[in-house]
């Protein structure tokens, strides 16, 4: 059961295509496992509809103007064939815990993950987005806790498996953490089931202790 | 041609028939019959206003054209994924136009959501379809009926270049009807899906 899900700004900017990529993955992923997001995002969308239907009531020159021979290049591109069209990619496929987005990303199940250790057991493996901002998979052994930290952006949390709690609240399987910078939390792994997390952070994370402080710049996060 | 979307297809066969769903009729026949005369229909419509989000978006006249011509053969090679249980043509076209605006300006790559298990159903439910349909035609209505400044702010949104914590204010706004019209869409959808 998934209590806790993506907000109407996330739903916006995921329909308007405005996200950063790190963020379009974690909102990809959770829609994968979350029926009442999708539906949210299905109407986000149906407001772009709207305002693409009445894209021309406030326009009045004629550069959006389609020409006449328009159609005609139209269908010649239909009759062509798939060449200058796009190829169609299948949805992508859920792999094992992994949803089929992020799946696309790792290249493979949890198995193709290439995790590297960054202190008490947590281990992390950054995924390959652009830099507008980051995403990596957490791995946080029952019962570890992730270092203190702050945030100077929004960071996204989705859980793929097991629980973690932070001063906030409890996150399980699907559930979104969207944490501003307000907030500062230490998020501890449930015991039992070893918590694995998908993160995106629009800005560096910020240690609250020395050590991890110093890592930051090594460890890309 | 199938007779099982007489609603959407009955009346007088104008497109602009309000009853049965905008353009839900054209973009059957274009999906089962390959049937050219309705996608010049469709293409009367929604290329102007396709060409016209993508010049908004910052796209000069002469890209925008090509770009256009692109969508509207994805509406046509696509036209069988269509599912008005689901959304309007509006919002399916959009949805075809975002994608391609994502491409040509290289804007941040956007990995889509799985599927759903199930994909569009040969002969859609026409008691949804019409209340999907409906339910746009009133969201439609409720954004124009906003204030000036307040529709500016979505269209900004989704049309121009906004960082998440821009739309984070636009969204935190009280948009009244819209926000209750995306909430009534968003039941219908939830019953469709289910």
């Amino acid at each position: 059961m998934i209590r806790h899900h993506l907000s109407d700004a996330l739903l916006m900017g995921y329909s308007a295509g405005q996200l950063p990529e790190a963020f379009n993955l974690v909102v990809a992923s959770h829609i994968s496992m979350c029926d009442e997001c999708r539906a949210r995002l299905e109407s986000f969308d149906a407001v772009g509809g709207a305002l693409l239907e009445s894209s021309l009531d406030d326009v009045v020159e004629t550069e959006q103007a389609v020409g006449g021979d328009s159609l005609a290049a139209t269908m010649a591109r239909i009759r062509a064939g798939g060449d200058q069209l796009r190829k169609a990619q299948p949805a992508p496929r859920r792999q094992g815990i992994l949803p089929g987005p992020l799946a696309r990303y790792v290249g493979g199940d949890l198995d193709a993950v290439r995790w590297r250790p960054v202190g008490g057991g947590v281990r992390q493996a950054i995924l390959p987005t652009d830099r507008s901002a980051s995403a990596r998979l957490l791995y946080i052994p029952a019962g570890a806790g992730v270092p203190d930290h702050g945030h100077q952006g929004t960071e996204l949390t989705l859980v793929l498996q097991g629980a973690f709690s932070d001063s906030t609240d409890r996150f399980g399987p699907g559930d979104i953490e969207i944490a501003t910078e307000v907030d500062e939390h230490s998020p501890v792994a449930e015991a039992g089931v070893d918590c694995i997390c998908l993160a995106a952070t629009d800005a560096p994370l910020r240690f609250n202790t020395l050590l991890p402080r110093m890592l930051q710049p090594l460890l890309r996060i | 041609m199938a007779g099982g979307m007489t609603i959407l297809t009955g009346g007088t066969g104008n497109a602009e028939n309000v009853e049965t769903g905008e353009w839900v009729a054209e973009m059957l026949r274009v999906a089962r019959d390959s049937d050219e005369e309705a996608f010049a229909k469709l293409f009367g419509h929604f290329a102007p206003r396709v060409k016209a989000f993508l010049i908004k978006s910052g796209t000069d006249g002469a890209l925008a054209e090509e770009c256009m011509q692109d969508v509207m053969a994805t509406v046509w090679q696509k036209a069988h994924l269509f599912d008005p249980a689901r959304a309007s043509v509006a919002t399916w076209v959009f949805t075809i136009a975002r994608n391609r605006r994502i491409d040509i300006l290289r804007r941040a790559r956007r990995p889509e959501p799985e599927d759903l298990p199930w994909g569009p159903e040969p002969e859609p439910d026409q008691a949804d379809a019409l209340a999907l349909q409906q339910e746009s035609k009133k969201l439609g209505q409720a954004l124009k009926d906003l204030p000036d400044n307040q529709r500016e702010l979505i269209e900004q949104a989704y049309f121009g270049d906004m960082s998440h914590g821009e739309i984070a204010k636009v969204t935190g706004l009280p948009l009244g009807t819209i926000k209750s019209r995306i909430r009534l869409a968003l039941e219908k959808l939830r019953q469709s899906m289910t």
